[in-house]
């Protein structure tokens, strides 16, 4: 407060002492976007500036998407939370049961008076931030979904074609190793790829309650005969190297760019990088098909990041942070940034938008990602994920795959663990959201 | 503990002490405090509802096997540490004794990683040995090792006692060297005497001489090894591959800060405090022993 | 040396130099991604002699923007803030160690044990350990984003009183009675006796306390939101995840080098100073 004090004082001064410097209503948006889509952050903010003259929108990068939920956290706790704040999917339960902390974005726009279609939103982007009763509570912002990424050319010289059932993506993975290459396939966030969103995509439950919508009793049930069936039939592949472990995240990545691995799955955000790094033809598909769980694929759920507003605040400043979210999902902002950044457009429009410009026959499969979001209707297992605590959950059954990777594991045992381990956690979190 | 000649009492000595014991207070003791209360509270990440739930924290977390390996693994980590920086370290100390030459300048080249942020220091680390784009990686495979700390937990584990053992050489290299050079020449020249080789003279004379500057490095190591080493865990390997570098302070950190479990994450630090209040004692007591004689 | 064998001097030599090289491997190998542009730094195996792009590098990072698109502060104004709080703590934590120690040894007065039992126990407990209390401390006292808030709260540890207090305790009885019989007072006795004599233990502790004042990256990532006051080594964490992009190694690296210069600077040049303080009282 008071370094903000002394800021306008020097501020006023300055200017000295012009009325309108001083009229001009400041929103903190805290984001995690750091590198190029940094930079695409502050442009759409400086647009947004630049377009009226009676509200900032002041981007803050605040580090990784833990770090910046925990900042905000920790700043609300001190009364001193930022406006807007873009929270990880996999927060969106403990955001949620936060409900005095949190503006829900519906009543945000409802009480700003701005409108809010939200049959405009593509379901299976927005289904992940509503209330079982449909009310959205975060604005979509940053959404994306795992795909499989492929070296065109190794795949060529192996004579292999694209797989699109995961039979094929080991016969496939076998024929690129023959040919050469250090590695058949590999991912990165495993956790979302090959559990949250192998599920989703088979149309499997995750957790009960339908995976947690309904409830904070929800338990997890991912110890599935057919989840540990295909993990144990990836963790047989590491033998010959059809498929090598690359880390979290997107560690991975630099294994797919430099041609040591053939076939990558993660994210289809990651195309701006590849696209940079990548000297050989590349391409991307919808995930494989298990064919032995079902006979046709359902629909991926998403990853990527939302924006909650935060309570605490002015009525003016929310104004002008409704007239922020309002620009920020017009069609115009929504098409660039899902054409710079390989994030999915959040609304139809934006889509239809991209569709006319051209940009998919000159950019072939960059629709990949929103055609399996958009697959079929969103089923109970497959809108998305609701579970308390799940940052921390995650980080279980990543450690558990780990496990199972480097064979200390079988794939039962891998997840029967992260089960147990993640039903305190929801536990824990049932009794402290109360 | 008092000087034996000392000032009466007087105004002044609250004047003096008041600056230190008003910042421990606010910014220690009462955030200390705050810690210890929060370990008995089940608490949302927000701070909207608590509920007083008094020592199941702590039960949950000597349930918790996690913990208790992380336990084992952190004395496990922080004697590695220890035991490989200060054995470079005594190595090159003692080598570079013996230079009368240049020991001010081999002492100089070998100072700055001291200087060098655990965090940073990480970074450096986890750069050179990337499975895919790192420098060592690439040559370990002419050797047939394959390279990969992302998945295999001994590997990553090697790491972070590297990055860790790297950055501390250099403290206990200026200890050792500062204890061999205030040896007397004479006992060494006696030693040489005697018909003693170099080898022979360091084991039987230098290192029993040293041996109280080993102690204290001992312990220093060790604390360092289980508080400061944070930042490289932080940046190399997060706790993983499957827990396998998650020691205690790191565990604090990720259960609080990352996972938000505040009562959890509070009932660790005040295990660690009690940890911390042991050492310091038996520090305390050591320092106390060598000043008296 | 004892005696002369040429051959052994020579062996002695070449092992420090081993040593020298072993440690100093890693800060070739950021030197020379520092020089490198960013597509290089993602292809294996990584280069091992220096490129043609360190100026290219060292004026994007140092006057550019540092690493694209995080609008963060240009590295300059990270590192100028970086020194004000390393300054702060050094400065700041030997002020009051010295005065504390001093009140603490020369003096006695009601409830004297309890002071220095309160001081001690705060020894070696890290900021990382109570860092969300102590950030809520901070805030009530309105004192984020703010050189305040990074320094005073990391002031907040024993282990320079208790340095100080070791040093007192080895000053001569002596030096105290001839003062007083010189009729000083005990500020004149501060000053001029107890200061002096303790010169080396403060530069020693001058050189650890900005070493851990400018290394620190938890504490200033959490209390700062505003840009202008991010701090060199915080930036550098940061610039090592970002979100669904691949690490800017050239510059992180070129950062690393520019934060590494000032505590490596400050050891080297006072390590006479640091190792006779350090090795005199400590052992």
């Amino acid at each position: 407060m008071k370094s903000r004090m002394i800021k306008y004082l020097v501020a006023a001064t300055l200017a000295g002492v012009s009325s309108s410097a001083l009229a001009i209503t400041e929103v903190q948006w805290w984001h995690a976007m750091g590198g190029t889509n940094g930079e695409r952050v502050n442009k759409i903010s400086a647009d947004f500036n630049a377009s009226q003259s009676d509200y900032k929108i002041v981007p803050v990068y605040k580090g990784n998407y833990t770090e910046t939920m925990t900042a905000s956290i920790a700043a609300f706790r001190a009364g001193q939370q930022p406006h807007l704040v873009q929270v990880f999917e996999v927060g969106t339960a403990t955001m949620m049961s936060a409900k005095g902390a949190i503006y829900p974005v519906e009543q945000l726009m409802e009480n700003a008076g701005e409108s809010l279609d939200k049959s405009a939103y593509l379901p299976a982007v927005i289904s992940y931030y509503q209330t079982s009763d449909g009310e959205l509570l975060s604005m979509p912002f940053n959404s994306s979904t795992p795909v499989l990424w492929y070296n065109k050319d190794a795949l060529d010289k192996a004579g292999a074609a694209v797989p699109t059932t995961w039979d094929e993506v080991k016969s496939a993975s076998q024929k690129l190793v023959d040919s050469g290459m250090e590695c058949g396939f590999s991912f990165g966030w495993q956790s979302w790829v090959n559990v949250e969103n192998y599920s989703a995509w088979h149309n499997l439950e995750l957790g009960t309650k339908e995976n947690g919508y309904t409830g904070f009793d929800t338990e997890l049930t991912f110890n599935n005969s057919k989840v540990t069936a295909h993990l144990d039939r990836i963790a047989d592949m590491s033998d010959g190297n059809l498929f090598v472990y690359g880390g979290r995240r997107g560690d991975s990545l630099p294994m797919f760019t430099n041609g040591k691995c053939g076939m990558w799955m993660n994210s289809s955000a990651y195309y701006g990088g590849i696209k940079s790094q990548a000297k050989f033809t590349f391409g991307q598909t919808m995930l494989p098909l298990d064919t032995t769980v079902a006979s046709e694929a359902q629909n991926s759920i998403i990853g990527g990041a939302t924006l909650w507003a935060l309570a605490g605040h002015e009525d003016e400043e929310y104004k002008g942070l409704a007239k922020f979210l309002t620009y920020l999902s017009s069609p115009e902002v929504q098409a660039w940034w899902h054409q710079e950044t390989g994030y999915v457009p959040i609304t139809t429009a934006a889509y239809d938008l991209s569709k006319s410009q051209g940009f998919y026959e000159q950019n072939p499969g960059t629709d990949t990602a929103i055609k399996q979001l958009s697959l079929n209707v969103p089923t109970a297992n497959s809108r998305g994920l609701r579970f308390g605590n799940f940052v921390q959950i995650r980080d279980v059954i990543n450690e558990e795959m780990e496990a199972l990777w480097e064979g200390s594991k079988t794939a039962s045992e891998a997840m029967d663990a992260a089960v147990k381990r993640g039903n305190t956690l929801l536990r824990k979190f049932e009794r402290s959201a109360k | 503990m008092l000087k034996r000649v000392h000032f009466p009492s007087s105004p002044l000595p609250y004047l003096l002490i008041a600056p230190q014991v008003i910042i421990t207070l606010v910014f220690f003791m009462w955030p200390a405090s705050q810690a210890l209360f929060q370990s008995f509270l089940m608490e949302d990440a927000f701070g909207l509802s608590s509920e007083f739930v008094g020592l199941e924290n702590f039960d949950v977390l000597f349930g918790d096997e996690q913990y208790i390996d992380a336990f084992g693994r952190t004395m496990f980590f922080s004697f590695l540490v220890a035991g490989l920086s200060m054995t470079v370290a005594l190595v090159l100390a003692a080598f570079a004794d013996r230079v009368i030459r240049g020991a001010t300048v081999y002492r100089t080249l070998l100072i700055w990683p001291y200087a060098v942020a655990p965090v940073l220091a990480g970074a450096l680390w986890v750069f050179m040995f990337n499975p895919t784009l790192g420098i060592f990686p690439y040559l370990l495979k002419f050797i047939g090792i394959k390279w990969n700390h992302y998945l295999n937990g001994g590997q990553a584990m090697g790491l972070v006692i590297l990055a860790a053992a790297w950055k501390q050489v250099a403290y206990n290299f200026l200890f050792y060297l500062a204890a061999m050079q205030s040896i007397p020449r004479s006992i060494i020249e006696a030693g040489a005497i005697d018909g003693a080789g170099p080898v022979q003279r360091f084991w039987t004379l230098v290192f029993p001489l040293i041996s109280p500057t080993t102690f204290f490095l001992l312990v220093v190591n060790i604390v360092y090894a289980f508080f400061d080493t944070f930042g490289i865990i932080h940046a190399v390997t997060q706790g993983g591959p499957a827990g396998s570098t998650t020691i205690l302070i790191y565990k604090v950190f990720n259960d609080g800060f990352v996972g938000l479990d505040l009562g959890g994450s509070a009932a660790q630090s005040v295990v660690l405090m009690f940890m911390v209040i042991a050492m310091t004692v038996i520090q305390f007591r050591y320092v106390e022993k060598k000043v008296d004689y | 040396m004892i005696e002369n064998r040429p051959f052994f001097t020579f062996i002695t030599h070449c092992v420090v130099i081993l040593g020298v090289l072993l440690v100093a491997l890693p800060i070739w190998i950021t030197f020379v991604a520092a020089s490198h542009d960013e597509v290089r730094m993602l292809q294996s195996p990584l280069p091992m002699l220096p490129g043609t792009h360190l100026w290219e590098n060292f004026k994007q990072t140092l006057f550019g923007t540092g690493l694209s698109g995080t609008e963060s502060a240009p590295v300059w104004r990270m590192m100028l803030n970086s020194l004000v709080m390393a300054l702060g703590i050094s400065l700041g934590k030997i002020a009051i160690s010295l005065t504390s120690a001093y009140a603490i040894i020369y003096f006695k007065f009601p409830f004297r044990m309890g002071f220095f039992w309160m001081i001690f126990i705060t020894l070696m407990l890290p900021v990382e350990v109570r860092i969300l209390p102590t950030f809520e401390v901070v805030a009530n006292l309105g004192l984020l984003n703010s050189y305040w808030g990074l320094t005073i709260p990391l002031i907040a540890s024993a282990t320079a009183t208790f340095m100080f207090r070791q040093v007192f305790l080895t000053i001569p009885d002596e030096m105290l009675e001839s003062a007083r019989i010189d009729g000083a007072g005990p500020m004149r006795f501060f000053w001029d006796i107890l200061l002096p004599l303790s010169r080396t233990n403060i530069a020693a502790l001058f050189v650890i306390l900005f070493i851990y004042g400018w290394n620190q990256y938890l504490w200033p990532l959490l209390i700062t939101t505003d840009t202008d006051m991010t701090t060199i080594v915080m930036s550098i964490k940061q610039m090592l995840e970002v979100a669904e992009q691949s690490p800017q190694w050239n510059i992180i690296m070129m950062t690393a080098l520019l934060a590494m210069l000032p505590p490596i600077i400050v050891v080297v040049t006072m390590q006479k100073l640091f190792v006779k303080g350090l090795t005199e009282t400590d052992k």
